[in-house]
């Protein structure tokens, strides 16, 4: 891989690492209301695979979804306004972490739901396909979600269809507590494609360039129509959502992942071609992006406030013009 | 004027067949509505004039009702049939929690216009999962419209207004009205959501209904007639956005109030319409105010115990002569 390409990989995976630290921080003081997933130690998936598509092209996310969003192309400081339920935030506000949808970047919306987002993004590319639109769909979802009928059913219907999309299984083994094992009796949730008909692959997913050169070479199918599932095993390193004493694993099977570090992996590669020096301007930089977005969210974003939050359960829909004809507004 | 005798199943099919015409960012989506022309045969052929369009499902309505918000969601508008309303139970995550809230949860970057038709009601014989009215179930959860014709030319310009609606719309159809045949206005205009029908005018007492209640409510009010009793019948037509404004004025006119509907009473829509009737009119009230529908247990299949359960039109005639005075 080129130099270039590896810094910006590095970049973003850096970025959403620091990104969510100052979320885990901001949570910690008792600053951020609510809940939250943190998705350190999985960067590799989403930087990985969102490298390789471009701007016009869907995602649909999960409850954990931030490292998403940001490889996508979000803006730190919306993103940041967002979580802090804040006017200016992507969505006023009004939707927070597990509700987040940035529709300039083609960014369909973190989902709350587990497994909601699998039909929701099978749509999209029914629409794509529908249109004959030169772009595509991409559904990341869990090991756990990959249980619920909305995975089969979505699955079986896109095959059928030909649409084309690429489901991304991030198989970090758990389904909160739940481990993989207990509740599939195969590992690998690649497996399940066959059933349906869809081609699959499994790669390592705590390794960026392997998830970036898999997807790139994935993408044509999945451009061509063919439906495609690829599994990355993955780990997060924290727990669940923000208060989680991770009983249900070993603190031993963490530091083995800990070791696969995403992060530190591509860090080391880069050393050898880069001087310290500058992989330590580019830390400060990220670190200068992170405090600046979250002092600009903080200090200079307002409240949600009661008249809006009031608003906007329905959309606004013009009223028909009475000679027959309906306006259809859109 | 063109017109012509129509069914409300036909005026569906034509409501359909113009708004495919009009716009190509319509699709349909649902089981066995191609060959079979859907369970009740309300989609019949369209499939041969659009077949692109008219997109026959694999029976997973969580997952295609999944599909048409990701659909609606990137710019199609998509009417779902859903095969009996009974059915709809497994469409409710993508319903409730999904489509319902897209359009105030992303801020108002994205809408979703989806409309989902489904047939509801009993009287025939099916029992407990192919005879259930769920509206009830829907009517609180913010961002979804509720429609429900009673009438074949509301089935038609109804059904214009929800498709070109900019929020999904629960559609309800009548399994008993399909063949209800009448003569029919061609130059039929859309709707609009959220008005009530005045069906006929009275003095005495206002009875509300929707959907197929509001034959079972003209039937009785007849009868009624007979005996001296002038009944205002009201067809709510959309019960979200509802029409209230409508009914107190009526009310406040009749100063009774009856709400007939083939659902359950217990957690229905009466309870909704008269809790508001009596926050805002309670000074003009001058008799009972009733309640008729289901009881509140399932929906057997014999046609005795069908009959016992389900709203019939002694019960309402019954409920309207008690509505007349306090005891
Ligand atoms: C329908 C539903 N059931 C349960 C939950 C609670 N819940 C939130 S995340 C989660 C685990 C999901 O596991 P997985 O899909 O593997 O994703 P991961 O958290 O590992 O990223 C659960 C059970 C939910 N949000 N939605």
């Amino acid at each position: 891989m080129k130099r270039e390409e590896l810094i910006q990989l590095y970049s973003k995976a850096l970025l959403i690492r620091l990104f969510e630290e100052k979320v885990d921080w901001l949570f910690s003081r008792g600053r951020l209301w609510g809940t939250t997933h943190l998705c350190i130690g999985q960067e590799a998936v989403a930087v990985g695979v969102i490298s390789c598509i471009r701007r016009a092209d869907y995602v649909v996310s999960t409850h954990r979804g931030h490292g998403h969003l940001i490889a996508k192309g979000a803006d730190i400081k919306l993103l940041f306004a967002e979580l802090l339920g804040r006017r200016e935030g992507y969505c006023m506000g009004k939707g927070g972490t597990q509700h987040l949808c940035v529709k300039d970047v083609n960014f369909l919306g973190t989902n709350g739901i587990t497994g909601g987002g699998i039909p929701i993004a099978t749509g999209a590319a029914l629409s794509i396909k529908l249109r004959d639109e030169d772009r595509i769909a991409v559904c990341f979802f869990g090991d756990g979600a990959s249980n619920q009928g909305a995975f089969h059913e979505s699955l079986n219907m896109a095959s059928v269809w030909g649409l084309p999309i690429l489901y991304v299984c991030e198989n970090n083994m758990y389904g909160m507590s739940t481990r993989f094992s207990m509740v599939s009796k195969y590992e690998d949730v690649a497996k399940r494609a066959c059933a349906y008909g869809i081609e699959s692959t499994i790669v390592d997913g705590m390794d960026i360039e392997k998830v970036y050169s898999t997807t790139e070479k994935i993408l044509s199918k999945v451009r061509n129509g063919s439906p495609f599932l690829l599994e990355a095993k993955t780990y997060r390193f924290c727990g669940h959502s923000k208060s989680d004493p991770r009983l249900y694993r070993t603190r031993d099977e963490e530091d083995e992942w800990k070791r696969k570090d995403p992060i530190a992996q591509i860090e080391k590669k880069l050393l050898e071609i880069l001087p310290e020096k500058e992989l330590h301007a580019i830390r400060e930089s990220l670190r200068n992006t992170i405090e600046e977005s979250y002092r600009y969210a903080e200090e200079e974003c307002k409240e949600l406030d009661k008249d809006e939050a009031l608003r906007g359960a329905y959309a606004y829909t013009n009223a028909y013009v009475s000679q027959g004809d309906i306006q259809c507004p859109r | 004027m063109r017109t012509q005798t129509l069914t409300y199943r036909r005026a569906i099919y034509n409501a359909l067949d113009r708004l495919l015409s009009e716009d190509e960012n319509i699709i349909i989506m649902g089981e066995d509505i191609t060959e079979y022309g859907g369970a009740f045969g309300v989609t019949s052929d369209l499939y041969r004039k659009y077949p692109k369009r008219i997109i026959s499902t694999p029976i997973s309505e969580g997952g295609f009702t999944g599909i048409a918000v990701g659909a609606a969601m990137t710019g199609f508008r998509v009417i779902v049939e859903i095969m009996f309303m009974d059915f709809i139970t497994l469409a409710t995550d993508q319903i409730v929690n999904h489509a319902a809230n897209i359009h105030y949860m992303y801020g108002g970057q994205l809408t979703c216009p989806v409309v989902i038709r489904t047939p509801a009601g009993g009287y025939r014989g099916y029992g407990v999962s192919h005879s259930q009215t769920l509206e009830a179930c829907f009517m609180s959860v913010p961002g979804l419209k509720i429609v429900a014709p009673a009438s074949v030319s509301d089935a038609y310009g109804l059904l214009l207004s929800s498709v070109y609606d900019n929020n999904p719309v629960l559609f309800i159809e009548h399994k008993l009205l399909y063949n209800m045949e009448v003569e029919f206005d061609f130059d039929t205009e859309p709707v609009p959501l959220g008005r009530a029908r005045i069906v006929r005018e009275g003095r005495d007492v206002t009875l509300v209904s929707h959907s197929y209640g509001v034959h079972l409510g003209s039937t009785a009010l007849e009868e009624l007639l007979s005996e001296g009793i002038d009944v205002e019948l009201i067809d709510l037509r959309t019960l979200k956005p509802l029409d209230i404004d409508t009914v107190v004025e009526s009310v406040r006119k009749t100063g009774r109030l009856v709400y007939l509907e083939e659902g359950n009473v217990f957690g229905g829509v009466g309870g909704e319409v008269v809790s508001q009737v009596v926050e805002r009119c309670l000074p003009y009230i001058d008799g009972r105010i009733l309640r008729v529908g289901k009881a509140d247990v399932p929906i057997p299949a014999s046609i005795s115990g069908e009959r016992e359960v389900l709203p019939d039109i002694e019960r309402v005639k019954e409920a309207v002569k008690s509505s007349l005075s306090w005891s």
